[in-house]
């Protein structure tokens, strides 16, 4: 009998699980049904975009800011030991445009505008303002989702160039001005190193990626959150947790498919 | 010296009003026109044909019925009340009207349209044409005061800036709001608020409005306030209004007609002074406020000897 019991359970989570996969499938769906209409309405977006990009720009300079100084030190230890200091630049420039500028920003964009996208949506369906917006015969998949999604779309890659661009200058700082790394090097191997398509332009494709991936779960956790203080606390957590677990996931997935084979 | 006294907001906000309803009745739907306006003294009290029909309605969610086969009518241009008991339904049959929600049986129709939940396109065309208040008014709370009345202009019409300036400002006047437009949502009191949401749901003229709680955790002033425009716009722009309340004494004061709604069905309707005057016992509980009667006091327990081992 309690073999019985713990199979059910089991099911009944499996359906549960299927369930919202589907659910959330078609979230995705009507969003993306909603993009052109909302294209047309473009200064929604720039809103969008000015909301979710310009408040997390402090925090993606300064943490790129550090992450490229570590780079630069670490990097340094390491390359000194083969005799390839000079070669800092170029290593510091791929592991910031191929790996952590899309990775880190993803993590950090989940933690800073997704929990606020979140925490929007979670209180406008609590304080009912999605229900009066359907009342008024205005969609809010058009009026309120869309926007936030394409902004969140486009403000992503602008924010993971943003911070490889403040990690490299971090780099030099450290490589150059503070250990003395001739500059002329450092410039140089970056500049014959690093592929604009290979390199930047998959590093680019990696932080779009992530930028739906983060967007559209932090808006389905706004819009599936209960309706109650405790509701909105849990789902903004969700957030996190899911859109970080997706992006360190995808970034695998999409590291193995671009970077597998050498050139 | 002697004080000249005007009253703020009456006339003058009733004349735009209705010249405001004259105007956009060129844009609306063709059943605007003949709507028997301005004001209730034109039409005869009781010759108003059915707005809303809801026609032996039952619904529920999963095993829990709440509505059980109601039929109810509300007239064209009159202000009728739903009340009842918390959660006994009256939202639920707001939500019904709106076709947020679909009934497991019956029929609700909107001015001789059948609302169907599943037609996207014609609910939205109809729900154009209706303006609901929210209990907590519902307002964007990232806009401001001016910016929640314009928002179903913005969205629906395309109307130029000015027009849409005039046409919030002439809203908010009739609340008498005017001088609060640019404030922030946070700024306002929860009575404002609801006046605000009024004035939005008022924005596009609408030929039916539903009131969700009108009255819910307003202090007297408010209150009052809120009763005396509920009226006013109904019989300013010929509107039917529908008040879903519990609260007897601030309803009775307004509505032309009330419905009585306990234990999933209707137990009495009629007009205001009718129901005052009942001996049905549902009526007489709920209107004078007995804390025992059909509704009763104690939630069902074994009888308190037992409890209490006091049995012989």
């Amino acid at each position: 009998m309690s073999v019985m019991d713990e199979l059910a359970a089991l099911g009944v989570r499996a359906l549960r699980t299927l369930r919202g996969l589907g659910h959330s499938a078609f979230f995705f769906a009507e969003l993306l049904r909603n993009v052109p209409l909302a294209l047309r309405r473009f200064y929604l977006v720039v809103a969008q975009i000015h909301a979710i990009g310009n408040y997390s720009l402090i925090i993606i300079v300064a943490s790129g800011l550090a992450v490229g100084f570590v780079l630069g030190l670490q990097g340094y230890y390491t390359l000194t030991r083969y005799g390839a200091a000079e070669s800092l630049g170029l290593l510091v420039a791929l592991s910031l445009v191929r790996e952590l500028g899309p990775v880190v920003t993803g993590l950090l964009f989940a933690g800073r505008a997704g929990t606020s996208l979140t925490a929007e949506i979670g209180l406008m369906k609590a304080g009912e303002q999605l229900a009066a917006m359907e009342m008024m015969a205005i969609d809010p998949k058009q009026r309120v989702f869309a926007p936030r999604f394409i902004g969140g779309l486009i403000a992503m890659p602008l924010l993971a160039a943003m911070f490889s661009a403040v990690g490299i200058f971090g780099g030099y700082v450290v490589g150059v001005l503070m250990i003395g790394i001739d500059s002329g090097q450092f410039w140089s191997q970056m500049q014959n190193g690093v592929d604009v398509f290979d390199d930047v332009g998959n590093g680019m494709v990696k932080s779009v990626v992530f930028g739906i991936a983060c967007t559209f779960v932090a808006l389905y956790q706004g819009y599936e959150a209960t309706a109650t203080p405790e509701g909105v606390a849990q789902a903004t957590t969700r957030t996190v947790v899911i859109s970080s677990l997706s992006v360190l996931l995808l970034d695998f997935v999409l590291t193995a498919v671009m970077f597998s084979t050498p050139r | 010296m002697r004080a000249v006294s005007c009253a703020p907001g009456g006339i003058a906000a009733r004349l735009c009003e209705n010249a405001f309803v004259a105007e956009t009745a060129r844009r609306g739907s063709v059943g605007r026109m003949d709507r028997g306006h301005p004001g209730p003294a034109a039409t005869d009290p009781m010759s108003s044909d059915a707005f809303i029909q809801i026609d032996h309605v039952t619904f529920g969610y999963d095993q829990r019925v709440i509505l059980s086969d109601v039929s109810l009518t509300f007239p064209r241009g009159k202000v009728v009340a739903i009340m009842g008991g918390s959660g006994c339904g009256k939202t639920t049959l707001l939500r019904l009207i709106g076709g947020v929600i679909s009934p497991q049986k019956g029929a609700i129709a909107f001015d001789g349209e059948a609302v169907d939940a599943r037609n996207r396109e014609r609910l939205y065309a109809l729900r154009r044409r209706l303006g609901m208040l929210f209990q907590f008014g519902a307002l964007f709370t990232d806009l401001t005061v001016f910016e929640n009345v314009a928002f179903p202009l913005r969205e629906h019409t395309e109307l130029p800036e000015s027009m849409i300036r005039d046409i919030v400002l002439m809203k908010l006047q009739a609340v008498g709001l005017r001088g609060a437009a640019q404030l922030h949502i946070a700024e306002v009191s929860g009575g404002m608020a609801r006046r605000i949401a009024l004035a939005r749901a008022i924005a596009l003229d609408p030929e039916l409005i539903m009131y969700d709680e009108p009255f819910a955790g307003l202090d007297p002033i408010s209150m009052g306030v809120t009763a005396n425009l509920i009226r006013r716009l109904n019989d300013a722009t010929g509107a039917t209004s529908l008040i879903v309340s519990h609260d007897v004494r601030e309803c009775f004061l307004i509505c032309d007609y009330a419905y009585l709604i306990s234990d999933r069905r209707i137990v009495a309707h009629g007009a205001p002074h009718e129901l005052e005057t009942s001996d049905d016992p549902d009526v007489r509980q709920f209107i004078r406020g007995e804390p025992d009667g059909p509704v009763p006091f104690h939630y069902p327990a074994r009888p308190i000897a037992d409890e209490f081992g006091l049995r012989a």
